[in-house]
């Protein structure tokens, strides 16, 4: 699909030339803005609704006995109970497997759950993974703490050298996970490479692209196999709803070895079903929903689908915003006397800047993190005398956002693994929203003045 | 020879609205396969699906006698045979393709992951529409809205009001 969103801030076309008849034909190529307005939500086909309805229903009556057991054998489409499928969450999840360029999706209710389910289809105890040691602080947790109650071992490695991952990987791995533009660090992992990595080994690459979302980022298009978003972050994008969603791409082939019994051995629960056999390029998604969202239960609720789907629709002018907000906020703080430093890859100093480039050419995101002069204490008083950006947990939404992650979002972390993922004493993250730039950048200043004169 | 990476959703509607007999090659009496799924929902689409395979030849599935080969299937007693549907290997749709044009079928349709380019060159030029690599069933249900139930990605971007799948 023809969707390379230009570098922000270079200002609109000459007004002066007609524009160019379009060589691509929308219906067979219909452009990233579009899909991010139709994918998935046609005119309701009873009503003839526009927008989609939210279906606020458990359940959905059987046309006959015969009609119920071809759904719960899972030979024919429909639905059942919205613990599995449910019509405003699909609409949700065909428009988000549409942006990412995937074969489909399975949404649930937050980003944690997601990830939960991607692993759950294809682990077993004693399984592992490698997993990029620079990842939201909450990954980290779930990954290396409660993961293990599960048998599942996750092996942490440095992202900055993808050969790290290569070198990690054991017999026993089923996966690569990485974060391919960090929370909070600013951090840019070279996606390209570590498929190749993870393909050669016969595994799955997963790639969580909650930060940069498929407006600036299309994972799948650099090999990736398997996107995991929180949705309650840029995609919902106003703060309003949890939720969560897995894509696959439907391009790994899970019979390539015997690592994946769970989709390539028959499934007692569905009569002996082999779900790759039997569903072939839908056999992960069809797996997440009728095993995984079954067993475990984090259903998304379709109140929240409705609400992220009216976010995404505007997600390109969002996301546009978002970084060019970003980068003035960015290069405003690097020149200030009272940081220390700043980490966002969309700035010229970043390590990262031209893995940013390369990966993100639309911008490099709306969230980064800076180090304040005075630590910890200077990094709480900061946080404490905003007034326009709001102290809490949470990114993405059109409102600023600020949080000192050390004492709060990763302050179950041990010191190590603190500075490991980007959230040392002193740093502090931002999530700039839509605001007025110059509002935002005023807060910011008179926030540094306050703490450094308390 | 035509795109056979790429079916345009007109030819597919085309094919899928026009046909209405379908001959099953490869299709199995056990319920829980993946053709068993696709006969059973091809027939409540409204289609006609004679069952063809060797070893359960005389057998019924699904309401229907199987035949061990296409030639013998009774187009006098089961209407004429508009579409062979394969699902058998690459190798096996050679001979197939073959046996498709003696019976006189209008289309040859090759199941997800079976791809046969000699097979569809000699099935196209006896005038035969040849589509290879897809599933009926999923993109019958693609065109008509009820892949995107699971969440799945149809590709159909339409402002126009679709009437409810029903069946025919």
């Amino acid at each position: 699909m023809n969707d390379n969103p230009k570098k922000p801030g270079k200002g609109t076309a000459a007004a002066s030339a007609p524009p160019a008849p379009p060589r691509r034909d929308w219906r067979t190529s219909p452009g990233f803005e579009t899909r991010a307005i139709h994918a998935g939500t046609p005119p309701d086909p009873t009503t003839g609704a526009r927008i989609m309805p939210i279906y606020h229903t458990t359940a959905y009556v059987f046309d006959d006995v015969d009609h119920a057991a071809s759904l719960f054998d899972l030979s024919t489409f429909g639905y059942i109970y919205s613990r599995l499928t449910n019509p405003t969450v699909a609409a949700l999840e065909e428009r988000v497997a549409s942006l990412e360029n995937g074969r489909g999706a399975t949404a649930c209710a937050s980003g944690h759950a997601a990830q939960l389910l991607a692993f759950f289809s294809f682990m077993d105890p004693g399984d592992q993974f490698v997993a990029s040691r620079k990842l939201y602080g909450g990954s980290i947790t779930q990954f290396g703490k409660t993961f293990k109650k599960f048998g599942w071992e996750a092996i942490f490695v440095d992202p900055d050298d993808p050969r790290n991952f290569e070198r990690a990987l054991t017999p026993k791995c089923k996966a690569i996970f990485v974060e391919n533009l960090a929370n909070p660090g600013g951090v840019v992992v070279d996606i390209e490479p570590v498929a190749a990595i993870a393909h050669k080994a016969g595994i799955p690459l997963i790639v969580d692209n909650t930060l940069a979302t498929p407006f600036l980022c299309r994972p799948i298009e650099w090999g990736a196999d398997i996107v995991i978003h929180s949705m309650t972050k840029f995609l919902g994008g106003h703060g309003n709803s949890m939720g969560g969603v897995v894509v696959d791409s439907g391009r790994f082939d899970w019979a390539q070895n015997d690592k994946f019994a769970g989709l390539t051995e028959p499934e007692a629960a569905y009569h002996g079903l082999r779900f790759h056999e039997t569903f072939g390029d839908m056999a992960l998604v069809m797996h997440m929903r009728a095993v995984g969202l079954r067993d475990l239960g984090p259903a998304l609720s379709p109140t929240n689908a409705f609400l992220i789907l009216t976010g995404t629709e505007t997600l390109a002018l969002r996301m546009r915003r978002h970084c060019e907000n970003a980068l003035a906020v960015a290069a405003f703080l690097e020149r200030h006397p009272a940081v220390s430093w700043v980490s966002y890859a969309g700035l010229a100093s970043s390590p990262y800047h031209a893995l940013a480039a390369k990966y993100m050419p639309g911008g490099a995101g709306g969230v980064f993190t800076f180090g304040v002069k005075g630590g910890y204490e200077a990094g709480i008083k900061v946080v404490e005398a905003c007034e326009l950006l709001s102290h809490l947990a949470n990114i993405g939404d059109t409102r600023s956002l600020i949080l000192h992650p050390a004492s709060t979002t990763h302050r179950q972390l041990t010191e190590a693994q603190r500075v490991a993922a980007g959230a040392g004493p002193d740093v502090i993250r931002l999530s700039i929203g839509l605001e007025t730039v110059d509002d935002i950048i005023a807060d910011l200043d008179q926030a540094l003045a306050t703490a450094r004169n308390s | 020879m035509a795109d056979h990476d790429h079916y345009p959703d007109g030819l597919l509607r085309k094919v899928l609205g026009s046909v209405r007999t379908i001959a099953m090659v490869g299709a199995s009496p056990d319920w829980h396969k993946a053709s068993s799924f696709a006969m059973k929902y091809l027939q409540s689409k409204g289609y006609r699906v004679i069952p063809v395979n060797p070893r359960a030849a005389g057998r019924s599935i699904l309401g229907e006698t199987c035949y061990a080969r296409l030639a013998d299937i009774p187009q006098d007693e089961t209407g004429r045979i508009d579409m062979v549907d394969v699902f058998r290997n690459s190798a096996a749709a050679g001979p197939l393709a073959d046996e498709a044009i003696a019976i006189g079928a209008k289309v040859l349709w090759m199941q997800l992951g079976v791809r046969n380019d000699a097979a569809a060159a000699r099935a196209e030029a006896a005038g035969l529409t040849v589509v290879m690599n897809r599933c009926p069933k999923i993109e019958y249900g693609r065109l008509n809205g009820e892949l995107s139930w699971g969440g799945f990605n149809s590709r159909i971007i339409s402002s126009k009001r679709r009437r409810p799948a029903a069946a025919r």
